[in-house]
């Protein structure tokens, strides 16, 4: 009896240990797929019914005559929908660990101007916020750093893979924080004077700069090797218009400074962050052409005279006026919470057509990359999700994620404590 | 004597009428109302009489001059209810020692808060205004209702509400009394020996008053004990006479202060925040405990960092009292949405999803005989939707307290404040701190506390 029973847990847990590797981790899997019988929202040429064929990390083909390849895994996507990865426009994915714990914050440097400082060297491609973001069908993102005139480089990482190379997703952006006199949450007691002040000494000294970058790359132009300044090194792209600008503003007033600044400069390639207040002066932005990522939209309104829905309405309200609208969550642990955002700008006055594309095409537009992400068509990547339902909607599930081809597992810490956590063994009593 | 007190008495008398909040009357017409407790009813009628739910039912007649609301293709639900907020307050902590069980929020209400109107338009109509985690043992709070436009702090109050307490176990305590001023507790040892020890001082004080009353029955001349606020607090705790309300994240603390409960007959007992109470779900509802959580936050501390977006479905489904707050004055705005969040991680039923931010908040705070569902005889506090309440392009058209409409999509002007610096014209840009839990205001008062140590300390270097 004995006996019996201790072949028995030999041979369950050798059943066990051999299904150990399946059960516990799952791998990304790369290879050829086919999303059969989907609903499939291309965000670019509307609905189609169908399948979409993955190959080589590219879509292949996609619709109703499509030929499934030898050897491809078919999934059934009836009832699903599929829809391109979304993509949040502005981020500190990877870049934080612990908010509170200042050795796993790698998003600011010292000093004010720092745009030399890579972003995608400090992303933890680990980070445990990676996995709990890309399950909700985030699947790209850009991530920023902060603090400081010139705070550094941002840079578009897809959410899987091993190395921030393997991440890269092809853009990159310097950041510049535009000269705001806010006051500080506390002990800043300066008066309106002293900040203003303030504000035009920051102004000038943000000239100095464009100027010493502009002549750094006037001097480059001629055949000179100018003296090691890794500072303009890192603007003399933006200068020459081979990156962009991400100027970050949010007053009313400073957007409306930013919009001077970026023409009076003639920056060749410039998008607005932020602009909380945009929906204040959305005409200018929208007569001055410069795009806009902003965000989060499920915030409160940035004055206390405001009307209660002011930062929900604010993308729709730029829409209107013609801006081009990207968005973004602004956040590090919870960006999977962007296509909330979205719903949100929806419930409160923005196009829900607008809306979709605000987190996948134009997003992918202002990066540059739309002939890579943003939608579902042939040649693109396979950087998409199978969901429930409508992706804006609280209750909708995602139940495929390929990002990059990579057929991603659907785990992350918050799920694994979930299952272990729903009933757990021992329960109450031991 | 007699006459001044019989003054004093028509006079209290007199105020306390004045002081009667405002109620209404209305009939809500056809809706689909979403009762939480009983079930959903479509084209259905709500009757508000002075104030209180009098009907629910199928094409109730309205009488004669009450108003009608026509809320065809509407939701109609109960008035959100927020187990931990601290809007509405001028101050939150008083982070002097580890234990103030002395002071009382309800002293600081501020009637002018916009986030009181802001709440409003997300449907929130009660909330639990909350002393700061900075102390072991905080100070007392007050449950209001969110009577925007008034001047009077008192008509914030809810009545009947039962007094309820702020307790904060883990970091913020030891950041702010360990770290901070270098004394006990700078550890989760020193947090549970900080309110063992306030515990055993309270049930000393109320054994002392114990025998001075006994004693005082033969002996007119019996001395009675020093009247003390603090350990008064601490003794109507042990007595069951204030509902203990503690801030904590992580499964043992959560763990150690049910133990010392246990010991000292406490029973009254919700954890918020409770990031980590899905490890000690079977615990907690064995305890009788509640649970008062966010949708989603996590990471923005250590304590925090392993936490699940599934921790209100798990402990719903071990069968703890279980709700969604707002810590803050931008999510007591879609508490709706909030709760949302539990059927796309957990996928739990519409009715408990509601229940999360309705009729649970409202057993939570001890105030589930008046609001938290729409009941005949319950407060008229109600909120009129647009799409579902747990979608995400669910809109709050209409929000009702007392039977009064306090807030109007269609009638919601441009600047809602009422307390107007005309010297400034245009008031200032503020942007909230947008990156993780910014929304700290449990901190609000500890960091200026601290920051104010640290000043004076550099100070003292540099002399």
């Amino acid at each position: 009896m004995k006996y019996s029973l201790s072949i028995i847990c030999i041979i369950a847990i050798s059943a066990l240990s051999l299904s150990l590797p399946a059960q516990i981790v799952g791998k990304a899997e790369r290879g050829t797929f086919a999303l059969t019988n989907a609903t499939i929202e291309t965000v670019t040429n509307g609905t189609v019914q169908g399948t979409v064929i993955i190959q080589n990390g590219k879509i292949t083909a996609l619709g109703n005559n499509v030929t499934i390849p030898a050897g491809a895994k078919t999934i059934d996507c009836a009832g699903k929908f599929i829809y391109p990865g979304l993509i949040d426009g502005g981020t500190r994915v990877g870049l934080s660990e612990v908010s509170s714990v200042s050795l796993t914050q790698d998003f600011a440097e010292i000093g004010e101007l720092t745009p030399q400082m890579q972003a995608l060297t400090a992303v933890n491609p680990n980070a445990t916020a990676i996995p709990v973001t890309r399950v909700e069908g985030v699947t790209t993102a850009l991530t920023m750093p902060a603090n400081g005139l010139f705070p550094g480089t941002a840079a578009l990482i897809n959410l899987v893979g091993y190395t921030p190379d393997q991440m890269y997703a092809g853009f990159k952006g310097v950041v510049l924080n535009f000269p705001s006199v806010r006051r500080r949450r506390f002990g800043d007691n300066r008066t309106e004077e002293e900040l203003k002040k303030e504000e035009e000494k920051q102004l000038k000294q943000l000239n100095e700069i464009w100027e010493q970058a502009q002549l750094y790359v006037n001097i480059a132009k001629s055949g000179t090797q100018p003296d090691y300044n890794p500072e303009m090194e890192a603007l003399a792209p933006v200068v020459r218009g081979e990156m962009a600008l991400l100027v970050e503003a949010n007053r009313y007033n400073e957007i409306e400074s930013a919009i001077k600044w970026i023409q009076e400069k003639k920056v060749p390639k410039a998008v607005l962050t932020g602009v909380a207040e945009g929906w204040r002066v959305a005409d200018k932005i929208a007569k001055a052409n410069i795009p806009v990522i902003t965000g989060p939209v499920i915030a409160v309104p940035t004055r206390a005279s405001d009307r209660y829905d002011k930062a929900y309405a604010n993308p729709g309200l730029m829409q209107k006026a013609g801006v081009k609208v990207a968005l973004r969550t602004n956040s590090a642990e919870n960006a999977r919470n962007l296509p909330f955002n979205a719903g949100f700008a929806v419930a409160y006055g923005m196009d829900k057509a607008a809306a979709l594309r605000a987190i996948t095409i134009t997003p992918a537009e202002i990066f540059g990359v739309a002939d890579r992400l943003g939608s579902i068509e042939v040649g693109k990547d396979a950087t998409l999700f199978v969901c429930t339902g409508d992706p804006l909607e609280t209750s909708t599930q995602v139940v495929h994620l390929i990002i990059d081809g990579w057929e991603v597992p659907l785990e992350s810490r918050h799920i694994q404590l979930y299952q272990e956590f729903l009933d757990r063994q021992p329960g109450l009593k031991k | 004597m007699n006459k001044y007190a019989l003054l004093l008495t028509l006079l209290f008398g007199a105020t306390a009428l004045l002081a009667q909040p405002k109620t209404g009357s209305m009939l809500i017409k056809n809706g689909t109302v979403l009762t939480i407790t009983k079930g959903t009813l479509e084209n259905t009628d709500v009757l508000v009489e002075k104030g209180k739910i009098t009907r629910v039912g199928k094409s109730i007649p309205a009488p004669a001059g009450v108003e009608i609301v026509d809320a065809t293709g509407m939701y109609v639900m109960p008035g959100i209810i927020d187990a931990h907020s601290h809007i509405a307050l001028d101050a939150i902590n008083e982070a002097t020692s580890p234990v103030t069980a002395e002071v009382w929020v309800g002293d600081a209400l501020d009637p002018f808060d916009v986030s009181i109107y802001r709440a409003l338009a997300g449907g929130c109509t009660s909330s639990h205004a909350m002393h700061g985690s900075a102390n072991a043992i905080g100070g007392e709070c007050e449950t209001i209702k969110h009577r925007w436009g008034t001047k009077n702090p008192e008509d914030l109050r809810m009545a009947n509400a039962p007094r309820t307490i702020k307790f904060a176990l883990g970091e913020n305590p030891m950041r702010v009394h360990g770290e901070g001023s270098g004394i006990i507790p700078a550890s989760r040892m020193g947090v549970e020996f900080v309110i063992r020890k306030a515990f055993t001082e309270g049930k000393n004080y109320m054994e002392a008053w114990n025998k001075y009353n006994e004693e005082k029955k033969t002996n007119p001349n019996a001395v009675p004990p020093q009247y003390d606020r603090r350990l008064q607090t601490m003794a109507d705790i042990l007595k069951g006479d204030i509902i203990i309300h503690c801030h904590s994240y992580r499964a043992d603390e959560i763990y150690m202060l049910m133990n010392v409960c246990r010991d000292f007959g406490v029973t009254k007992l919700c954890f918020q925040h409770v990031n980590e109470g899905f490890k000690v779900a079977p615990e907690l509802a064995d305890f009788g405990a509640g649970a008062s959580v966010f949708a989603d936050w996590w990471g923005y501390k250590f304590e925090v960092y392993y936490s699940t977006a599934y921790n209100a479905a798990i402990l719903m489904r071990n069968g703890v009292v279980t709700s969604i707050n707002s810590d803050s004055g931008d999510y007591i705005r879609h508490l709706y949405h909030q709760a949302g969040k539990t059927q796309r991680y957990g996928g739990l039923t519409d009715d408990e999803a509601l229940a999360l931010i309705t009729i649970n908040p409202a057993i939570q705070l001890g105030i589930d005989q008046q609001v938290g569902s729409i009941e005949v005889g319950k407060d008229a506090d109600i909120v009129i939707f647009k799409n579902h309440p747990l979608s995400v392009y669910g809109v709050p058209q209409k929000t009702i307290v007392d039977g009064v409409v306090y807030f109007d999509i269609n009638e919601d002007p441009d600047d809602i404040r009422i307390d107007i610096n005309p010297e400034e014209s245009f008031p200032a840009f503020f942007l909230e701190e947008q990156h993780g839990h910014s929304h700290d205001r449990c901190m609000q008062g500890a960091w200026e506390f601290l920051f104010e140590r640290y000043q004076n300390f550099f100070e003292q270097q540099k002399n």
